[in-house]
Order: C-alpha cells, then sequence, then structure tokens
C-alpha cells in the first residue's frame, strides 16, 4: 500500500455572484497515492476544474475556496500562503493547463519561462538552468532548439508537450492536469497521453487528470472519479467501473459511449441538464434525470455509499434502509 | 519587414490625403475665402513666397488645377509654405520651427511622462484588486478626464496664478527678456511651463490609468498568468513581467489613437497660457484668417502624429514577438 | 456527452427586455447611478430652463461684475446677465450638440465600419483604408481648419464638423466585431435559409452588436462636448447663441478670472465636465454591465475548518 500523499477533505468552492453565490465543489473528499494516477471526469460545468485549481491553490475571485482542508505531504496547503507556498510551488506539485497557447506568455521564449520557475526556487546557475531545460525537452521528445521559440511559433501538440516538459522541470511529487488533451486531435490525444503515462512510470510522480472524456482517461488512470454538481457521485478503481458502473449517472455516461466491437445497441443519452449551482434540487441532485428514481430521493441527500469495488452517491445502496 | 513598409506606405497615404485636403477645402468653400485673403497680401509678395501662396489656394493662376496641384504638393514636401500674414515677412516655415521647440519641450515631455506614470499607477491598481482602488478612484478619474483641458488649465491659473501668486500667468517666458541659454533663462522658463505641464498631466492621466487598470484585470484573468503563480514566481515578477508587459500592449495601440486627444488638448492649453507653442500659432492663425500658416501647420501636426505612431509601432514590435512576422 | 446547444445567440424581443435590464444594471451600479442622474439634471435644465430660471438669459439688467448675492445666486457677468439664468439656459445648446453628433458619428461609423466588416475584399479594403487615413489626421486641427473656412457657422456647423472627424474610431471597433461576428455558424445559417444580405445585417448581425453600438455613442458624445466646447471657447462657433462653450468665450475675452468674476469661467466648465463626465460614467459603467470581471471585488473571509474525514 502506497503511502497517501494528498488528502483532500471536506472542500467547498464557491462563486460568488451578484446574487446567490454558487457552490462549485461541494464538500468533495478523497485521497491520492504516491505515483498513483486519478482520473476525474464530469460534464462540463460540474466543477472538476474548479476543484483542481482549488487543490492548486490558484483560484481567483470571484471563485473562493470557502472550507475544507487539502493535505498535500503533511501540510495542509489551505493555510499556507506568501514564500512558504511559493516554496511548494512548481517543486512539489505543478500543473497542466488546458490550453498551451493561453498558458503560456506569448511575449517570452520557452526558455525564459523555464528559466522563470528555476529561479523562483533559487537556481541561479546559468549552465545549470540550460542543462535541466534541455533535459526535460528530450523527456518529451522536443528538439532543444525549440528553446528559443516563442509559444506561437511551435504547432499544438508541441506546444502541450512544451507545457508538460515545464511541469517536470523540478522533478514533483504530483502533477495536476486539467483537460491537456482538449485541445488536440484523436491522433495527438493518444500520443500525449502515452507519452504522459510513460513519464509517470519512468519518474514516478502522481496524477490527477481532470477531462470530460472518460474512455480517453479511462485507458491509463488507475482509479476514477466521477463528478456531478459539484459532488463525486462514484469513485473507484478504474477497471470495474468501467466494467459495472453502479451510480445510475455513471451508467449513462458509459452508455452513452459506443463500442467498437459487439451488437450494434441504440445510443441513449442522460435526458435534461446539469442543475443550476445557485437553485440546486433537494434531496439528490442527479433526480431529475434519474432512470431509478424513488421518492425518497427528493428527501435525503445520499453519501457515499460502498457499491462493489466502488463508492456510489446513490440512495439504491444505502443498507441503512433496508 | 514587410509590415514596416505597409505602415510606411500607409503614413504617405495619410500625409497625401492631408495636402489634399489643405488643397481642396479653401477651393470647395463657399465665398472663396482664399481671395479675401490674397487680396491683404496684394504688393507685398514676389517670388517664390507669391507662387506657393498661389498654387496654394488656386488665386491669380493661370495654371490648370492639376498644375497647380502637382505644384502645391511639390512645395510642401520642400517646405515652401509662402509667408505668414500674423508674422509678416516671417515664412510660414519659420515660425513653425520656431514655436516647435516649445511644443515639443512641453507637449511632448508631458505627455509621455503622463503616459507612463499613468501606465503604471494604472498597472499597480489592476493588481491589487479591492479597497480605494477598486472602488472609489476609478469614477474619480473618469470624472476628471471629463474635464475640458482648457479649463482646468483656466482654474490652475486662476488659483496658482492670480489667488497665490506663485506662478506666472502665461506665456514661455516673462515678456521683454532675451533667450539665452542661461541658468537664469531656462528657470524662468521652467516656471512658465509648470501650470501648463501640470493641467496636461492631470487631465490626461486619468485615461492611461483607466484602461491599463482595466487591460491589468482583463490579463489577469489569462491562463499564463495563473501559471506563472503556480510556478511560484514572485509576485512583483508576475505583476511585471506577465501580466504587465502584456497588459500594456493595447495600451500602446490606444495611445497612437488618443494622439489626435493629446493634440487638441495641447493646442487648447497652448493657446489658455498663450504659450508659444504650435497649438498657440495654429488658433493665432485662424483668429487671423492666416491661412498659409494654418494650413502648414495642419500638415505639420498630422506629421508629428504619424511620427509619434511610427516609434508607438516601433516600441511594439520591440514588445511583442507576435507582430515580428513569421520566422 | 451534454445536450448541444445551439450557437444562435439570444435576442430581446422588441428591446423591452433590454429595457428593463438595462433598468435593472443602472440602478445596481453606482456609477451608473451617478451618471445618469448628472444627466437627468442636464435633461431637466435643457428642457424647461425657463422654469428654472425665468426670464431672458442675455437681458444686461442687473449690475456687472458682482458676486453671488441673493438674487443672483451666482453672480453677474461683465455685461449685466445673470450667470446662473445663462448656466441653466446654455444647458440646452450643450445638450443638442452632444446627443444629435454622438447620434450621426455613431451612424456612420456603424455604416462604414459594419458595410466593412460584412462585405469584405476590396470594399472593406479601402473603407478601411479610409478608416484610417481619419483616425490618424488628428482631430481639432482638422476640425479648426473645417471651421475657419466656414466661417460664421453655427451649431450645424460645429455639429458636421464633429460627426466628420470623430466617426472613424467608432467604425474601426464595429468593423473588427462584424469581422469576429461573420463567420460563426447563424450567420452560415442564415445564409443557408435564403435570407438577403439586407436583412442578415438588420436581423442578425446589429442585434449582437448593440452594446458596442451604446458604448460607441456614449464615447462619441464625450468626444463631441469636449471638442464642441473647445471650438467655442475660441470663438469659431457662434459667440451669439447659448451655450456653455460660448459662456467660456466670452468670459476669458472679459477676462472674467482677472477681473474678479472667476465664477463666470468656473461655472460653465463644472457643466461640460458634468455632462461629459455623465456620458464617460455611464459608458464605463456599461463597460462593467456587460464585462463583470471589472467590478470592484469584495472580498469576504473564507471560513477554514479543521480538517474532516472524508464520508
Amino acid at each position: 500500500m502506497s503511502e497517501t500523499i494528498l488528502e483532500v477533505s471536506d472542500l467547498v468552492v464557491e462563486y460568488t455572484t451578484s446574487t446567490e453565490p454558487a457552490r462549485a465543489v461541494d464538500h468533495v473528499s478523497f485521497s491520492l497515492a504516491r505515483g498513483e494516477f486519478l482520473g476525474i471526469v464530469g460534464e462540463s460545468g460540474c466543477g472538476k476544474s474548479t476543484m483542481l485549481f482549488a487543490i492548486a491553490q490558484l483560484l481567483s475571485p470571484p471563485a473562493q475556496l470557502v472550507s475544507g482542508s487539502v493535505i498535500f505531504k503533511g501540510r495542509n496547503m489551505v493555510e499556507l500562503s506568501g514564500s512558504a507556498l511559493r516554496a511548494l510551488r512548481w517543486r512539489d506539485y505543478s500543473v497542466v493547463m488546458q490550453s498551451a497557447m493561453n498558458a503560456l506568455n506569448p511575449v517570452k521564449t520557452v526558455a525564459a519561462q523555464f528559466e522563470d520557475a528555476m529561479r523562483a526556487h533559487g537556481q541561479k546557475d546559468r549552465a545549470a538552468i540550460r542543462a535541466r531545460s534541455r533535459e526535460v525537452m528530450a523527456l518529451v521528445s522536443i528538439d532543444a532548439v525549440h528553446l528559443r521559440s516563442f509559444p506561437h511559433q511551435l504547432s499544438g501538440g508541441m506546444r502541450q508537450r512544451v507545457m508538460i516538459a515545464m511541469a517536470l522541470l523540478l522533478s514533483p511529487d504530483l502533477i495536476v492536469m486539467d483537460e491537456p488533451t482538449s485541445a488536440l486531435d484523436v491522433v495527438a490525444q493518444r500520443s500525449l497521453m502515452v507519452q504522459i503515462k510513460e513519464l509517470q512510470r519512468k519518474l514516478g510522480f502522481a496524477i490527477i487528470f481532470v477531462t470530460h472524456d472518460m474512455s480517453l482517461v479511462g485507458h491509463f488512470s488507475d482509479r476514477l472519479a466521477v463528478m456531478y454538481a459539484g459532488k463525486i457521485v462514484e469513485m473507484g478503481p478504474t477497471r470495474p467501473l468501467f466494467a459495472a458502473p453502479q451510480h445510475p449517472y455513471t451508467r449513462g455516461l458509459l452508455d452513452s459511449f459506443p463500442s467498437i466491437h459487439g451488437p450494434k445497441v441504440a445510443l441513449s443519452g442522460i435526458p435534461g441538464a446539469p442543475p443550476d449551482l445557485t437553485a440546486m434540487p433537494s434531496g439528490c441532485r442527479f433526480r431529475p434525470r434519474c432512470s431509478a428514481v424513488m421518492p425518497r430521493c427528493a428527501e435525503i441527500e445520499p453519501d457515499l455509499y460502498p457499491s462493489g469495488e466502488t463508492r456510489s452517491r446513490c440512495l439504491l445502496f444505502d443498507r441503512r434502509a433496508a | 519587414m514587410r509590415y514596416i513598409l505597409r505602415r510606411l506606405g500607409f503614413f504617405l497615404v495619410t500625409l497625401w490625403a492631408a495636402m489634399t485636403v489643405n488643397f481642396f477645402l479653401p477651393r470647395l468653400m463657399p465665398g472663396n475665402p482664399a481671395m479675401a485673403m490674397m487680396a491683404r497680401f496684394h504688393g507685398r509678395l514676389n517670388g517664390d513666397s507669391l507662387h506657393a501662396m498661389e498654387v496654394a489656394f488656386g488665386v491669380n493662376s493661370g495654371e490648370s488645377l492639376i498644375a497647380q496641384y502637382f505644384s502645391y504638393l511639390g512645395n510642401s514636401f520642400t517646405g515652401q509654405f509662402g509667408r505668414s500674414l500674423t508674422f509678416f515677412p516671417q515664412t510660414v516655415s519659420h515660425v513653425v520651427f520656431s514655436a516647435l521647440p516649445w511644443t515639443l519641450g512641453l507637449v511632448g515631455v508631458t505627455t509621455i511622462i503622463a503616459f507612463i506614470l499613468g501606465t503604471l499607477i494604472g498597472m499597480v491598481g489592476g493588481w491589487r484588486r479591492g479597497g480605494l482602488f477598486d472602488s472609489i478612484l476609478p469614477p474619480l478619474f473618469i470624472i476628471l478626464s471629463a474635464f475640458p483641458y482648457f479649463w482646468i488649465g483656466l482654474l490652475s491659473i486662476l488659483i496658482f496664478s492670480i489667488s497665490l501668486g506663485w506662478l506666472p500667468t502665461g506665456f514661455g517666458y516673462t515678456n521683454g527678456t532675451v533667450a539665452s541659454l542661461s541658468w537664469g533663462f531656462a528657470w524662468d522658463v521652467i516656471r512658465h511651463a509648470v501650470l501648463p505641464a501640470a493641467t496636461i498631466v492631470v487631465t490626461s492621466i486619468g485615461g492611461w490609468i483607466l484602461t491599463m487598470r482595466n487591460n491589468m484585470i482583463m490579463t489577469l484573468n489569462e491562463d499564463y498568468v495563473r501559471m506563472a503563480r503556480a510556478k511560484g514566481v514572485s509576485s512583483a515578477r508576475i505583476m511585471f513581467d506577465y501580466a504587465g508587459r502584456n497588459a500594456i500592449l493595447p495600451n500602446l495601440s490606444g495611445f497612437g489613437m488618443s494622439l489626435g486627444l493629446v493634440v487638441s488638448g495641447a493646442i487648447l492649453v497652448e493657446y489658455v497660457f498663450s504659450y508659444p507653442g504650435v497649438g498657440y500659432m495654429m488658433l493665432q492663425a485662424v483668429l487671423n484668417e492666416d491661412f498659409p500658416l494654418m494650413q502648414a501647420l495642419f500638415l505639420f501636426l498630422t506629421l508629428a502624429v504619424l511620427l509619434a505612431i511610427l516609434v508607438v509601432d516601433g516600441v511594439t514590435v520591440l514588445l511583442d514577438p507576435r507582430t515580428r512576422g513569421r520566422t | 456527452m451534454s445536450a448541444v446547444t445551439s450557437d444562435r445567440p439570444r435576442r430581446s424581443p422588441a428591446g423591452l427586455r433590454a429595457l428593463r435590464s438595462l433598468g435593472r444594471a443602472i440602478l445596481g451600479n453606482r456609477k451608473a447611478m451617478v451618471g445618469a442622474i448628472l444627466l437627468a439634471i442636464c435633461v431637466v435644465m435643457a428642457a424647461i430652463p425657463g422654469l428654472i430660471a425665468p426670464g431672458d438669459p442675455n437681458a444686461e439688467v442687473f449690475m456687472p461684475g458682482q458676486g453671488p448675492s441673493a438674487q443672483n445666486w451666482l453672480g453677474t457677468t461683465s455685461y449685466g446677465q445673470d450667470i446662473f439664468a445663462q448656466f441653466v439656459w446654455g444647458a440646452r445648446q450643450s445638450l443638442i450638440i452632444a446627443v444629435v453628433a454622438g447620434l450621426f458619428s455613431t451612424l456612420l461609423s456603424a455604416l462604414i465600419g459594419v458595410t466593412a466588416g460584412y462585405l469584405g475584399g476590396m470594399a472593406d479594403g479601402l473603407l478601411s483604408m479610409l478608416t484610417d487615413v481619419f483616425l490618424v489626421i488628428p482631430a481639432f486641427p482638422l476640425v479648426i481648419v473645417l471651421a475657419a473656412y466656414s466661417k460664421g457657422g453655427g451649431n450645424l456647423m460645429i455639429i458636421a464638423v464633429l460627426v466628420l472627424t470623430g466617426w472613424s474610431y467608432g467604425a474601426r471597433q464595429l468593423r473588427a466585431q462584424v469581422l469576429s461576428l461573420r463567420h460563426r455558424e447563424f450567420l452560415t445559417a442564415a445564409k443557408l435559409r435564403g435570407e438577403r444580405n439586407w436583412r442578415i445585417i438588420t436581423h442578425e448581425i446589429l442585434p449582437n452588436m448593440v452594446s458596442l453600438l451604446v458604448a460607441n455613442f456614449l464615447g462619441a458624445s464625450v468626444y463631441a462636448i469636449l471638442t464642441a466646447a473647445g471650438l467655442q471657447f475660441v470663438g469659431l462657433g457662434n459667440v451669439n447663441t447659448n451655450s456653455w462653450g460660448t459662456m467660456l468665450y466670452w468670459a476669458q475675452n472679459n477676462e472674467a478670472l482677472q477681473s474678479g468674476i472667476p465664477l463666470w469661467a468656473v461655472v460653465p466648465g463644472l457643466g461640460i465636465a458634468g455632462l461629459g463626465g455623465a456620458f464617460a460614467l455611464l459608458n464605463y459603467a456599461f463597460d462593467e454591465i456587460s464585462n463583470p470581471v471589472l467590478k470592484p471585488v469584495r472580498r469576504r473571509k473564507a471560513r477554514l475548518t479543521a480538517q474532516g474525514k472524508a464520508p
């Protein structure tokens, strides 16, 4: 059993609006072991990216971390600030964002942006900086001559890999990735994922991978968490979750993907739309769209109950109500 | 490289357009104002100056319109604008060039100061959200920027000149003193420049602060700023290097656009303070129906704006690698 | 996975919904409130000056050069006119010039900008070149030149000159907006439905540009107010009309500041600043309303709890 490097407890993130605050992350808790690949999937607007940025302490107004704790390698990140937080950043955990075109400073070269990260952590020797820059570029199979390029001069796939190279600069224990493949075509997506998995195997860092593409992450992750309307609705090891999804939402998601082999099946989606974060349905939030809804679902908000090899937030698995 | 060529081409077109406006306007306006004006020169002009004025205004000339037009263009490029009515018998070029240093000194310097200062303040203001800077100062600056330049000038004369007697009420230097390269004269000039300079800075800085603040706020939402935070880069560095350097770019292009406003404000400030710069001359020319001087100044101001835009373009290319073209 | 949403932006029915939400937005934004109040005051002064300051404002019946008194709230001019009456009656001209010039300027900007953006190609190239040339040529000198040749022109001349020099900035913005809209799918869909070009422009493109058009109008009005004031101040307008700019002209010509009746010069300047400020505030608030990121930030104290266990 690997040691736990990240423990998220009861995390709540709200967006202040001109009316009610919108709760984007509603009491989310999970833990992450060293070297583990955790995938977080969900529809657009379910709060997964917000949660990721909350964990990385990168929220900005109008988003606010309201309560909860994020214990990373024994320290509660929520309580850290200023130089203590900055020391942790990039060295112990780093971030890969969705669009490299937006995440890279357009007026600085790749080398300069690498240098920024290293200098911020006390590395002043120019030769060492250059050496490490070349090292990480080699890790992602990009020619070191591109260190002198500006972001707009690189192709989309190269930019994403540059971001990953940058994330590896200080050999962090955790890399959080926010939909890093969404901006790429299918072939580039797969090759990037293979490369990420390969690097993880070689260097041993843990990954939290946020995406809406369940089938993509399902091939590479160790564990999966499915989010809906700010809460985790099902979580567990990837294979069993894929093979036998328990929560009606997860079932609906997986049923939306056609299978390449097997008989032709009529596609079923999930009717309706995700709820307004400022006006949630009472009881279970998935209730209006659920095919297995019961009268109880409107009254009681379910917890995460064990459901076979996974855990699901659904009253179907509540053993106490026999 | 192609970009620069295209810009130069554009500038030539604009300059040509300004000359053409100068050429056709007096001919199109009802009442043929040029005729009346030329009559006042009657008998006092000859040679090149006379010819320059004739082609500029189409009076007494036996040539065809096209010939006049090209003569006019040629004269303009060689700086022959005839003689000034107001400052007769000085040539127009002479008047323009003697007024130039005053304007460059006053307007040029203060505009740059206002831009740099305003941008810095706006950058810091956009960086620190919340508090005074966010809620009270922006509306204050908005209202301040709606005050007519010249009125602020009048107010400052009222307060600092008439009531308090600290500073002179106008002109570039004390009447009667001879221009010299001495400290005494320099101090005199500075004393006379304080109020006009302050007026310009106070009224124009508000706009820069506000636009930079807004740009900064928009830039701070960009992913690369978040990325810089994630990398643990220090706040100061993020503010300057990541946010500031990107936020200033739209401001720079805005600077070019707003030069027209700067020029207008400067003209009026010079007028209020009787400051012997290009703007003051222009208004004197208008009020005296000294069309040759007026036309030349108009061309000249256009040229000045174009040059300033060229400089701003150069700075933009320096700061933004995306404009440097494909490698 | 989520339902397919159409690309078509929402349109307000007959503008009524837009008006209501506009009202709500103004009430919720302090800057907009202040701006609206200032504007309202000016409008009232312009509409019913006779009720606020009855009598002929140009009547030279008082003791000249007096300071404020019970009879003349703001004192009198060198000619013995009541400054307060002059101020109130002057609002009308200044407001009219501002609004009319702003309106026509915006119309011209829209015409040229939208046409350039929509048609593209040669037409766009030529119109853009025209726009850029007018943009770069410094406006006030051009205004002065135009005014100088057409001497003795009244407000009509001023408005014409303002429109001629003020349209280019808006045209550029509007063209950029049209260009970004042009390739959106809902336009292609409209074309496929067989809508004719002019219908596409008026029914599909323009409603999406309303916010930019309003912002343009407000900005053009500020430009108009300040530039008109400047023109009148140096005497290039009709100095016998009653407006704040001409008040300043007469005040300057009679050395109001030096003669101890500074209010003659100060008050109309305040009026211009107030009116210009009103438009500018509304513009800024409008910016904030359509882009909430720019709103002032109110910090909430985050409540941090001790660590809990996962359920």
